[in-house]
């Protein structure tokens, strides 16, 4: 059966140098059922090894996580890579890490925590996450594609790491699933704005609690996966966007 | 020069930290990818750039930047204001494109990179 879910598709967590460290997966797991929110995506940036726990953490409150990474390519625009499969985002976070120059200076850019789901230290990553890789753009988007994942330009209206910021434009040759926006512009405008061929999308990027939720999209699926996500960006099988 | 005197010479507006004006510049580095800035800009350059992230705080900070100098007028975030008053790196702001005001620091600095 066909219900309405409401997405925030965009979420980092205290793995991100530049997410405040109340983002634990309890925290945000809570927060997100506060706001109500069926489906969340976890995109630090460069890394997925916060989203095990995240994924543990939203079990109870029958929140779907769905596994995330935000790939920054040597243009420096952010693409948010999805996944159903864990361990799809695992190798396309492989694949980053093996083209991720540089090391984290934690007092500069922040702490990078790898946490279990009771917010418990597992590690803290050495990577330069907050960099960009060396990958070009067509090769992250290629690269989310090859394991299935949905490949999300983040945050189009912003100047900084976005597709439109760092290029000017969509390229019509590149092969997106979707073009995010931020919280700073509403889905309406947003299509004013941008006439763009591409689904668009609302998340809230958010980096600290209070910010989670502040853009959502409400799809009409079957079940809070990727997949039905898919289906829903090609208005196939009665999937849609609702908002 | 410092980077007073080069504010002074190009006419350049001080938007934060006029404090830490009294830097001895190295250079200057004209790039828009943080990535690159990080990768390539010296100790003490003055980074001509048109990025307004916060993020460009950070990087100025990590590599001792004298100063970051914005063109065509672009206007620093919020964010970036307040850390950049934090962490003490001047922001300077021109309305001249990143090829101009690179040609006149470069005739004020001579062949220094």
């Amino acid at each position: 059966m066909l219900k309405t879910y409401k997405a925030d598709l965009h979420i980092h967590t205290c793995l991100s140098p530049c997410g405040e460290l109340e983002m634990s997966p309890r925290a945000i797991a809570e927060k997100a059922r506060e706001k109500k929110i069926d489906i969340l995506g976890i995109c630090d940036h460069n890394s997925a090894e916060n989203v095990p726990a995240l994924k543990e953490a939203a079990q109870p409150f029958q929140i779907s996580v769905l596994a995330g990474i935000e790939i920054a390519s040597r243009e420096e625009v952010h693409i948010l890579g999805l996944f159903d499969d864990m361990e799809a985002a695992f190798r396309a976070q492989d694949a980053v890490y093996e083209h991720l120059p540089g090391e984290n200076d934690e007092e500069t850019f922040g702490l990078q925590v790898v946490v279990n789901s009771e917010g418990e230290v597992l590690r803290i990553n050495k990577k330069l996450l907050i960099g960009a890789s060396t990958l070009a753009l067509e090769k992250v988007v290629e690269l989310i594609h090859s394991l299935n994942g949905l490949a999300i330009a983040s945050h189009v209206d912003r100047e900084g790491f976005s597709l439109i910021g760092q290029l000017g434009f969509v390229p019509d040759n590149l092969p997106l699933d979707g073009l995010e926006v931020s919280p700073r512009i509403s889905l309406d405008e947003a299509r004013r704005r941008f006439s763009s061929r591409l689904p668009l999308m609302a998340g809230s990027d958010a980096h600290r609690l209070e910010e989670i939720g502040l853009a959502t999209t409400s799809f009409l699926l079957q079940a809070g996966t990727v997949a039905e996500i898919k289906l829903a960006l090609r208005q196939k099988e009665g999937r849609k966007i609702l908002n | 020069m410092n980077v007073r005197e080069i504010v002074d010479a190009l006419g350049l507006r001080v938007l934060t930290a006029p404090q830490k004006l009294d830097v001895e510049v190295s250079g200057g580095y004209t790039s828009d990818l943080l990535s690159d800035v990080m990768a390539n800009s010296r100790e003490k350059n003055i980074w001509i750039t048109l990025q307004v992230h916060q993020n460009i705080v950070a990087v100025a900070k990590l590599k001792d930047l004298a100063a970051i100098l914005l063109v065509n007028n672009r206007a620093p975030e919020e964010e970036t204001v307040k850390k950049a008053e934090e962490e003490g790196v001047p922001i300077l702001q021109t309305s001249e494109t990143a090829f101009v005001i690179s040609g006149k620091l470069y005739a004020q600095l001579g062949s220094k990179d």
